[in-house]
Order: structure tokens, then sequence, then C-alpha cells
């Protein structure tokens, strides 16, 4: 349905068709090609340079960034420029494939090829030089790193996940009823703005040990020491309970997320309703267990499974903790493991393939109940 | 957080002051971890090895109030009387209490050592400086005491270069993913093309996909295209882990929007490019707000994807990689640690106070990003 010139008439010979498609020649010729060549001599720039001082490396960083957004633009427009310059019946057919094309092409090279590649590799040996069946997931089921790995998601399952959604539930029907509702809730949120990395050096400082004779500056050791204990490497010792100490950090950043989706849900109960049951005589607890908590089951369930799969991915927490030392690996670990410490592709793999298959159930579920709702 | 009107019902006075100090019971124990970064940033190296960094507030100590040699003709194995009171020297080395609440204590070894004479006193330990902060961001040289007394020679850890590099890993990775989702979400809303409705179930599948079952196959597409260690592997990494949440969520936007706009826009002759640019665009901006803070903060935070794909390459580093090299060889640099921790937490803070409300809603949205 676009503006098209008026009826053009037939050119009369090769120089005046020419001529009057020229601009049209260039726009679809000329332009991409230009573009093109700027684009990739920018990028070889940018790769070439060593920026010395902080000042080159701004510079740097901004060619780089505008490199990159007016790049993914400039194409966008210069693409489309070249397919509104076809006849009408072409834009039409060709035009929404420059709007879904690029999504289309990228998914299918970052997500859905890779699945399936990664299926193929699992397949192969450490380097990709030997079939050999599904022995990998035998490996993946029977070694014992991975069954600790199993074991540790399980735990981080187990307490984690429910505690968070616990915690939530908990924080969030205690704000409902305070006059500080505003000022709690983002102060439980906020730990879901840091980075697990950042989480993590927050949380070793808390978990820090000293020598018996010295000043205890871990906060939970100072407690210990305050109360006539002896202070602890709390992440290494007392197998395997000290995954519970890396768990806490997944509670404290994941609470703010039930907290706010449960305060959202408790908020949409009928005030009657609990109006009715206190004057049926009713206590608080009987209406949290026996009127909220029923009613809110939906968005319990939605929470604890996005929960759950947050936690079967869990990764940075641990790596940066412990590095999967002391017992602590779990999934998400011994894939990094075996795929870029040693190098065992095939096992890699394997391991990938199986969080996949884990992961899979519980998000279509997932995304069964999110499809229902609005989601902004 | 929305607001709603608290029910009229006059509950009892005891009961909210329960439900307060409950809620400000929680509350400390979420923000003191926090809080103990923070302080602990902003105090002197020696400072932070040698006391908790609570002892910022008043709190009592024993402080010195004399110090003197031992008697070289003390019997140091037996049973020592020394500024009126007596003990052994493991007694001594514990510190033994006077009746007028001074304690005697050995310092320092046998041979060699102090006595102390203490009292308890209110002290407050607040020697706060920035030079933590001058440590970690540049990369200059500078020389700090340890806890032992010795001192030592340190390299900065460059900080500010690497947050620089997430930066320029974030704002593209974020603009990106968002402009490509923006332009399919509207193509499967508005547009018609055969294929369409495969198409847009496939990339909905995706959101099931974990990373990590894309990372080994990608690598080695890099590696053959060497932009292994490119802000551009990264960038593209990141577009397309992000790209089926970004066109689900865009889509149930823009698919939303009235339809009289666009038909009374497309009689006026526009194009679809137009229309996408000028209209949709615009009118979309709460979608695009929300989708990206979750994706920046997503990107900004990310660990993962750029320990794969930039690897040991020091000058294009992010930030999370190196806290996390600085916890792996240095874990008890905690003057460094906790202001690279906060350093690194700045961006997300005002990203979370200023724009609250988006953030939330698209954290929230976001919750189902595989």
């Amino acid at each position: 349905m676009k503006s098209v010139p008026d009826a053009k008439e037939k050119p009369t010979n090769i120089l005046e068709w020419l001529i009057s498609n020229l601009a049209g020649l260039f726009i679809s010729v000329a332009m991409p090609i230009i573009t093109f060549g700027v684009l990739i001599i920018v990028f070889k720039w940018l790769r070439a340079t060593t920026p010395n001082t902080m000042t080159e490396k701004v510079l740097v960083s901004l060619v780089a960034i505008v490199w990159g957004v007016g790049g993914a633009l400039i194409l966008y427009l210069i693409s489309n420029k070249v397919v509104e310059q076809l006849p009408p019946k072409w834009v039409k057919l060709l035009q929404p494939f420059i709007f879904v094309g690029p999504a289309v092409v990228i998914l299918l090279w970052y997500l859905a090829l890779p699945a399936a590649r990664t299926f193929w590799i699992s397949l192969f040996n450490r380097d990709g030089t030997q079939f050999v069946g599904l022995s990998n997931y035998v490996a993946v089921f029977t070694e014992r790193d991975m069954l600790e790995a199993f074991r540790n998601n399980v735990l981080w399952i187990i307490f984690g996940a429910s505690l968070s959604v616990i915690a939530g539930l908990i924080i969030s029907v205690l704000a409902d009823r305070s006059k500080f509702e505003n000022l709690a809730k983002s102060l439980i949120f906020l730990p879901m703005a840091i980075s697990m990395v950042g989480a993590g050096v927050i949380w070793n400082f808390i978990y820090e040990v000293k020598d018996v004779a010295d000043p205890q500056i871990g906060l939970l050791n100072a407690i210990m020491v305050l109360f006539g204990g002896k202070p602890q490497a709390w992440t290494a010792l007392n197998q395997p309970w000290n995954n519970l100490f890396l768990i806490v950090i997944l509670i404290w950043m994941q609470t703010g997320y039930a907290m706010v989706i449960f305060s959202a849900a408790i908020k949409g109960i009928p005030e009657e309703l609990i109006e009715a049951s206190r004057v049926d005589g009713a206590n608080e607890l009987q209406i949290f267990f026996r009127i909220m908590i029923p009613y809110i089951m939906g968005t319990i369930i939605t929470v604890s499974t996005t929960v759950i799969i947050f936690t079967l991915k869990i990764f940075d927490v641990v790596w940066v903790m412990t590095g999967g030392q002391f017992g602590t690996h779990v999934i998400a670990t011994q894939f990094y493991r075996q795929a870029f410490t040693n190098q065992n592709k095939g096992f890699a793999s394997a391991i990938a393939i199986v969080l996949l298959i884990a992961v899979v159930p519980v998000m279509i579920y997932n995304l069964k109940q999110f499809s229902g709702k609005e989601a902004f | 957080m929305s607001k709603k009107p608290k029910s009229a019902k006059a509950k009892s006075k005891l009961g909210s002051l329960l439900v307060n100090g409950i809620l400000l019971l929680i509350v400390l124990l979420w923000t003191i971890p926090t809080i103990g970064v923070l302080v602990s940033s902003f105090r002197d190296p020696f400072d932070i090895q040698t006391s908790g960094w609570w002892s910022v507030f008043p709190h009592k100590e024993w402080v010195k109030i004399d110090e003197f040699k031992p008697a070289d003709d003390l019997d140091r194995d037996s049973v020592m009387k020394i500024a009126g009171v007596s003990g052994t020297f493991a007694e001594f080395r514990a510190g033994i209490l006077k009746p007028d609440g001074e304690k005697v204590t050995w310092v320092g070894n046998k041979r060699l050592g102090m006595i102390q004479i203490q009292e308890k006193k209110w002290v407050t330990r607040t020697k706060f400086t920035l030079d933590n902060y001058d440590k970690v961001l540049s990369g200059k040289k500078y020389v700090i005491k340890t806890s032992s007394g010795a001192t030592k020679e340190f390299q900065g850890d460059n900080f500010s270069g690497a947050l620089l590099n997430s930066l320029t890993v974030a704002i593209p990775a974020t603009v990106i993913p968002i402009l490509i989702a923006a332009f399919a979400a509207y193509g499967f809303a508005w547009m018609q093309f055969p294929g369409r409705r495969i198409l847009f179930v496939l990339i909905v599948a995706l959101l099931v996909v974990p990373l990590q079952v894309a990372l080994v196959p990608i690598l080695k597409d890099y590696v053959k295209l060497d932009l292994n260690g490119t802000f551009l592997a990264v960038w593209l990494a990141h577009t397309g882990f992000g790209l089926p949440l970004a066109t689900y969520l865009l889509f149930n936007y823009i698919s939303g929007l009235p339809r009289d706009i666009l038909e009374s826009a497309f009689i006026d002759g526009a194009s679809h490019f137009t229309i996408f640019i000028r209209l949709i665009l615009p009118l979309s901006v709460p979608a695009l707000a929300s989708f990206a803070i979750f994706q920046f903060l997503w990107v900004w935070n990310d660990y993962l994807v750029a320990l794969v794909f930039i690897g040991a390459k020091p000058d294009v580093q992010v930030f999370t990689m190196r806290l996390a090299e600085i916890v792996g060889s240095r874990g008890n640099d905690w003057h460094l640690l906790t202001a690279g921790a906060f350093v690194s937490m700045v961006l997300p803070l005002i990203v979370f106070f200023s724009l609250q409300r988006y953030f939330v809603r698209g954290l929230l949205a976001g919750s189902v990003k595989g």
C-alpha cells in the first residue's frame, strides 16, 4: 500500500532508461555496497586498534557502540530502501522478510541449529573424531562427579527454590499490612539488580574466615565467636551441607522476585472474602492458610517453576564462590568444566542436552501459564 | 510496585507493631550484606583486615593506655606478677582482668613481647578513604600495608577499563536485539506472508532452550570466523539468546495496539517501514523500556557468555570477569573486592531506583528467559 510514482512511459532507449532509473540503481546497488564496505572497514579497524590510554579506550568504545547500534539500524534502512525500489507486487512479497528475516536467521544460527548440533556433538568423543553413540549419556548418569552435581542441583531446588518462594510469600503478606510497604519491598527486591558475581563477593565477605587468634572480619564467624563458637570455613567444610551457604545467595536474590509477584496476587484477593471470614471468626493464620494460599495457588506454582528453572541453570554463584570445589559442583558448572577446562566437548554437550531435557517440561508449563496473562 | 488503599478496619496496635517489627528484621537481614560491602569499600585496607566493618559503629573495645617491656629477670615459664596481677604466660597472652576494669595483656612472643595495660572504651573506627576505589579503578601501581604489618606493592586492577568494556558490550547487546525483535514482532503482527505462523511458533518454542546448549557450537563457529574475543561476537550471542523472549513480549504488545491507527496510516499512503518507525515504535515505548531494562541488566550482570566468548583477552574483559578473577587470585584483598563489587553495582542501582516501575515489569516479564 505504498505510494507509487505515476505510471511510467516505456523508455525509448537504454540510455534514457538508465538516466531515469539512475537514482534507483544507485540506491539498490551502490548504497548497499558502500555501506557494507564502510562497516567492514570500521570493524577491521576496531579489531586492529589497541588503545593505550583511557581517552583512546573511551573513543574506541564509542566508535564500537555507534558501529554496532548504527550498523544494525542502517542495514534495516538500506535493505528496506532496496526492496522498495522494486515493483509493488515484489515489495508486498519481500518486505515481510526484511522485517522478520534477521530475527529468524539469528535464532536459527544461535539457538535452533545449536540445539541439534549439540546433540550431534554429544554422540562423539572428546574431540569429535570418533562416534561413541550414547556412551556420553551413560557417563553423565554414572560418573561420580555428575551424580554429585545432580544431587547438588536437587539440594538447590529443594532448599533454594522452596525457601525463596516461602520467604517471598511471607514478606509479601507482611508488607501488605505495613505502612512501609514500598520501602521494604524495594530493599528486598534490590539484590535482583546485582550481578551474581557481585553477590558472590558480598557473601564471600560474610563467610570470610580468619585464624582463631585474629579478630573475625566475616560477619557469620564474628557472630559464631561472639556466642563462644569456633570460626569455620563455611563453604568448604561439612559436605554436602556447605552447599546451603551457596544456596542462601540464591534465596537472597530470588525472594524479591517471588515477593513482587505474590504481592500483586494478594492485592487481587477480594477484600470481602477476607472480611467475611474474619466475621466468621477466622484468625489471621487461618486466613493465610485457608483463604490466601488457595486463592493464589496458580501464582505460587508459576513462581515456583520460574525459580526452579533459574535454579537448574545456576552457574555464576558456584563458579565464583567455590569453583565447584568441596563437593559444590552443579550441572551448569560441570558443563563449563567439561567443555572449556577439560576440553571434552562430547561429554559437555551431553550434559547440555540433559539440562535442556530437564528444563523443557517446566518451561512449557510455565509458558502456558504465562501466555494467559498480559506481560506489560 | 502498585499502591492499594489500605483496608479501613482498625487493626490492633500490637498487631501492626508485630508486623512492622518482623518486616524490619527481614529488611535488615536482606540489606546488611550489601551495607557491609559498601562500608568496607571506604575503609582503610589495614582496618578491613584487622577488624569487622561493624566496628565503624560506636562500640566498646580494649584500648591501650600504657605499654612497657616486662622486666628481663622475669621467669617467663612460671607464674609471673606484672602490674598487680599474676598468672602464667598463656593467661597473660589471653589478658588478665584487674579489679579496676583494666586488662593486662602480653602482646607478641615470650622473649620480645610487650605488656599492655588496656581499658575498655567507646570507640569508632572511622578511618574512611576513597583510595580503594582509586586502586581498583586505575591501572597504576600502589603500596599498602598488609595485616602482618609489612608493605607490599600492587598493580591497580584497571577496573574502569573493564567497566567501559561492560558498557560497550551492554549497550549494543540491548539495542540490537530490541530493534530486531521489534521489526519481527511488527512483521508477525501486521504483515501477511507465507510461513508466518510456523516461524512465530518456532521463535516462541526456542524460549525453552537454555543457552548452555548453544555455547559449544557457537564457539566453534566463532573460531572458524575468527570472531572470538570481539565485541561483535558477544553482541550477537546476547542478541541470539535474548531474541525469543524479546520477540514474544513485543509481539504481545504490538499486536494488541488498536487496528484503526494503522489502517488510517495506510490510507494516508504510509509504507510499512514508515508506520513502524513513526507510529509503532513511539507507541511501544513502555514495552520497549521494560524489556530494555531487563536485557541491559541481564547483559551487564552476565558472566557465563562473556567468559566463553571473550575468554582471557584482558583488553576486552568485562567487569564480571575481572571481579571473578580477583576473587580467584586475591580473594583476601577485600579493599579491592568490596570497592570493585560496589562500583559494578552503581549502574544497576541507579537504573533500579530511577526506573523502578519499568524495572520491575521488565524483570517480571523476563523471568521466563531461556
